[in-house]
C-alpha cells in the first residue's frame, strides 16, 4: 500500500481546511452557488436526486483494512449505513449533508484518503486491474505507475481545466481486466521482442453518448518516458480539444476528428519538443513508490491443500463458490478471493457498514491487510491462502457476501440510475434486480458461462452498457422508462462496442428478453463456446429474429 | 366525485443538507409535496419563481426548478417518474428517504 509522505499528508489536510472554509462561506451566503459549485465538485461533492452525494477516490481500487473500516464509519455516522462501490473503483455516499462534508473529508484524510479530482474537467482517479499484484498472468504490478500518475496529475496546474474530464486505466497483464481500451488513455504493460518491458499507450477510448475503442499511439514506450509522453498527449488535447461543445470535448472526439495518424503525429511532434531530461521518470522516485507495493511475504505453501479439498468435497455450496469466485494467484498455495456484491435481488455495488467491516476483518487476517474494489462493483481479497478459503467463505456466507456468481449472469454492473442520479433518464437497479431474481439459480448461470450484463440509466453509460456482452440502456420515452438492448460489447483485450438489437422494451419485458437471447445462444452455441464468441461468430441476426419474431 | 387540477410545483434542495423541498403557499419550504403550492396559471408560476429566487439569495435552497404535477382530491402527484422518486425516495430502498421518514406524498410506491 502507498503511504502518504509528509507532503501528501500536509496537502490533504490543507485542502480539507480550505473546503471547511469554503462550505462555511457558502452556508453564510458569502459565496453564491455559482461560485461554490466548482469548489465542491473539485472535492467530489455533487448535488443528486435526494441529497448531496460524496464520491471518494480509491486510487487504482486499493484499500487497507483501516481505510475500509473508516469508510464504514463514515457510512454510519454521516450517511445511512451503506455505501455504493462504483464502476470507477470509487465509493459514493448518497445522503450527505453539506454541513457535515468537511468533517467527512477530515475523516478521510485521517486514513490517507480524499475526494479530490473525483469530479470536474481534470484527470480523474486512475483505475487499474483489481487483481494487480496478485494475478497469475501479470507481468508486473501496474500500481506503482498508477501512483506515479496520481501524484503527477493531482492538482497539475496545466491539466486542471481540460476541455472535459479525463480517465486513465492501467494494466500489467495481457488479459485486460481494467477496460483500458475504453478509457481516455489506456496503458498496458507488455514485453517487446527483445524481452524488455514497456507500455502500450492507447488513446481516445470511451463510452458515453459516443462510444469508441482507443487507438494505439505507441506500441512500446519505455517506462522512464511515460510521464513525458503523457504530458505530450495532454498538451495536444488541451490545445486542440473542443471547448465549444461539451458533447464533443472528450479526447476520443479529437482523435476521431483528426484521425489516428494525425493525432499520433501531433503527439510525437509535441513529445519531440519536450526536454526529456526534465520529465523522465526518476528511477529513484519510482523505486521509492514501488517499495510501497512490495510483494507481501508469502508463506512457502505446500502443494497439497487438504483443508481446501476436503471442504470442496463436503460442501457443495462452497465448492461452487470456489469454482466461480476464486482466481489463480501468482504464488502457489494462494488464491484471489472475489467477493460478489451482487446477491440475488440485491443492489449491485452496495455494501452495508457491517459488510465493509467484515471484509476489512477478513483482509486483515487473511489477505495481508489489502482489499481491492473492482470496476465491476465487487470487492477483492487479493492474497488469501487456499487453506484459509473455507474459513473466509464461512464468514462471508454469514453476512450475505458469498454469492457464487462472480463473472456469471448475476454479476451485473448497474449504475445508480434514476433511483439516485440527477442525470439518469431511467432506473437501472430494478432491472438488475429483476434479472437477478429471474436467473437466481447459479447452476443455470454456470450453464450460460461467463457473461457480462451491464446496465446504464442514461446515455452517459456509467453502467458500461456499451461493453456488456448484453448491454441495457434505460431511456425516457415520453415520460415512460424503456430499455434498449445491445449485444456483443466487450471491455477486455478484444474490446468491442455492442450493437443495438432493435426496438426497446418496457421495464417488465426486459428479463424475458434476456431469457430469449440466452435461449437462442444455448441453442446455437458450439460445445464450450462462450456467449460472446457465439455472438461474434453468428452476428445479431439469429438473436434479432428470435427476439422480435411475431408468431 | 374526485377533483383534479394540473399545474406546476416549485422544488429545490435545501442548502445545508440537500434535502428535497417544495415551496408552500405561505412562502416556506416543506419536505412534503402535499404541502406544496400547485400553480395553476402563469401569474402563480411567476410568483413561485420570484419566491424561489428570493430563497436562493437568502441561502435557504439551491437548484430550484418547476415540475408538472396533478392535484387529486387535495393530494399532489408529480407527473414524471423522476419527480415522483424525489418526493418518495429510492424505489429500491423503501426504508430510505421521504417514504421512510413520513414526509412522502400520498402517492406511493413508484410504479412502472
Amino acid at each position: 500500500m502507498y503511504r502518504y509522505d509528509e507532503f501528501d499528508a500536509k496537502f490533504v489536510k490543507e485542502r480539507t481546511a480550505q473546503f471547511r472554509d469554503q462550505a462555511n462561506r457558502r452556508l453564510s451566503g458569502e459565496l453564491s452557488e455559482d461560485e461554490f459549485r466548482p469548489l465542491r465538485l473539485m472535492n467530489g461533492l455533487y448535488l443528486q436526486l435526494h441529497a448531496y452525494m460524496l464520491r471518494v477516490a480509491i486510487p487504482y481500487g486499493t484499500l487497507s483494512s483501516k481505510q475500509m473500516r473508516q469508510l464504514a464509519m463514515i457510512a454510519e455516522k454521516w450517511d445511512k449505513g451503506y455505501g455504493h462501490f462504483t464502476t470507477r473503483q470509487n465509493i459514493q455516499y448518497n445522503w450527505i449533508k453539506l454541513e457535515d462534508t468537511a468533517d467527512i473529508l477530515q475523516a478521510l484524510a485521517d486514513v490517507e484518503m480524499h475526494a479530490i479530482q473525483t469530479s470536474g474537467n481534470c484527470i480523474r482517479n486512475v483505475t487499474s486491474d483489481h487483481w494487480a499484484g496478485a494475478a497469475a498472468d501479470e507481468l508486473a504490478d501496474p500500481r506503482p505507475v498508477g501512483e506515479l500518475i496520481r501524484q503527477w496529475s493531482s492538482l497539475h496546474p496545466e491539466f486542471s481545466f481540460l476541455p472535459r474530464k479525463f480517465k486513465f486505466a492501467i494494466t500489467g497483464a495481457p488479459h485486460d481486466r481494467a477496460a483500458v481500451r475504453v478509457h481516455d488513455i489506456g496503458l498496458r504493460l507488455h514485453k517487446n521482442d527483445a524481452g524488455k518491458i514497456g507500455w502500450e499507450v492507447m488513446v481516445g477510448g470511451g463510452q458515453g453518448r459516443t462510444p469508441m475503442i482507443a487507438v494505439t499511439v505507441r506500441d512500446f514506450l519505455p517506462q522512464n518516458e511515460l510521464i513525458a509522453y503523457m504530458e505530450a498527449i495532454m498538451r495536444v488535447y488541451n490545445l486542440f480539444g473542443r471547448r465549444d461543445n461539451k458533447y464533443k470535448a472528450r479526447i476520443k472526439i479529437l482523435v476521431h476528428e483528426l484521425g489516428a495518424e494525425n493525432f499520433r503525429a501531433e503527439v510525437e511532434a509535441e513529445y519531440a519538443r519536450h526536454p526529456a531530461q526534465q520529465t523522465q521518470v526518476e528511477e529513484a522516485e519510482l523505486a521509492r513508490i514501488a517499495q510501497y507495493f512490495a510483494v507481501p511475504t508469502f508463506e512457502k505453501a505446500s502443494q497439497a491443500t487438504p483443508v481446501f479439498e476436503a471442504a470442496k468435497r463436503d460442501n457443495a455450496e462452497f465448492a461452487r463458490w470456489a469454482r466461480n469466485n476464486l482466481a489463480a494467484h501468482h504464488v502457489a498455495g494462494y488464491t484471489i478471493v472475489n467477493i460478489s456484491l451482487k446477491p440475488e435481488g440485491g443492489i449491485p455495488g452496495d455494501a452495508s457498514a457491517e459488510q465493509m467491516r467484515i471484509m476489512a476483518d477478513l483482509a486483515e487476517h487473511h489477505s495481508f491487510d489489502e482489499l481491492r474494489v473492482s470496476h465491476a462493483q465487487n470487492i477483492v481479497l487479493p492474497h488469501v491462502k487456499l487453506e484459509d478459503a473455507f474459513a473466509v467463505w464461512k464468514k462471508l456466507n454469514a453476512h450475505d457476501l458469498a454469492t457464487a456468481n462472480y463473472g456469471l449472469l448475476g454479476d451485473i454492473i448497474a449504475c445508480p440510475g434514476l433511483d439516485y442520479c440527477a442525470l439518469a433518464t431511467a432506473r437501472s437497479i430494478p432491472i438488475a434486480q429483476a434479472i437477478s431474481r429471474k436467473f437466481s439459480d447459479v447452476a443455470q448461470q454456470e450453464n450460460y458461462g461467463p457473461l457480462k450484463i451491464n446496465i446504464s440509466g442514461c446515455i452517459n453509460a456509467c453502467g458500461h452498457h456499451h461493453v456488456g456482452h448484453i448491454g441495457i440502456l434505460g431511456l425516457d420515452k415520453k415520460g415512460e422508462e424503456f430499455y434498449q438492448i445491445t449485444l456483443g460489447g466487450s471491455s477486455s483485450e478484444n474490446a468491442s462496442i455492442g450493437g443495438i438489437l432493435g426496438p426497446g422494451f418496457a421495464a417488465h419485458e426486459v428479463p424475458d428478453a434476456i431469457e430469449n437471447i440466452l435461449n437462442t445462444y444455448v441453442k446455437l452455441r458450439n460445445t464450450g463456446e462462450e456467449f460472446l464468441a457465439t455472438y461474434r461468430r453468428l452476428g445479431p441476426k439469429p438473436f434479432k429474429e428470435a427476439l422480435y419474431a411475431t408468431t | 366525485m374526485s377533483s383534479e387540477a394540473k399545474g406546476q410545483v416549485m422544488t429545490a434542495n435545501r442548502l445545508k443538507d440537500g434535502d428535497v423541498v417544495f415551496l408552500t403557499r405561505s412562502g416556506g419550504w416543506s419536505e412534503k409535496i402535499d404541502e406544496a403550492t400547485l400553480a395553476l396559471e402563469p401569474l402563480a408560476v411567476a410568483a413561485l419563481e420570484a419566491r424561489a429566487s428570493e430563497a436562493v439569495l437568502a441561502n435557504l435552497v439551491t437548484g430550484h426548478y418547476l415540475f408538472e404535477a396533478t392535484r387529486v382530491d387535495g393530494k399532489i402527484r408529480a407527473d414524471h417518474i423522476r419527480e415522483r422518486i424525489r418526493t418518495l425516495g429510492p424505489s429500491v430502498r423503501l426504508d430510505l428517504g421521504k417514504q421512510a421518514d413520513g414526509t412522502a406524498g400520498a402517492f406511493r410506491p413508484v410504479e412502472g
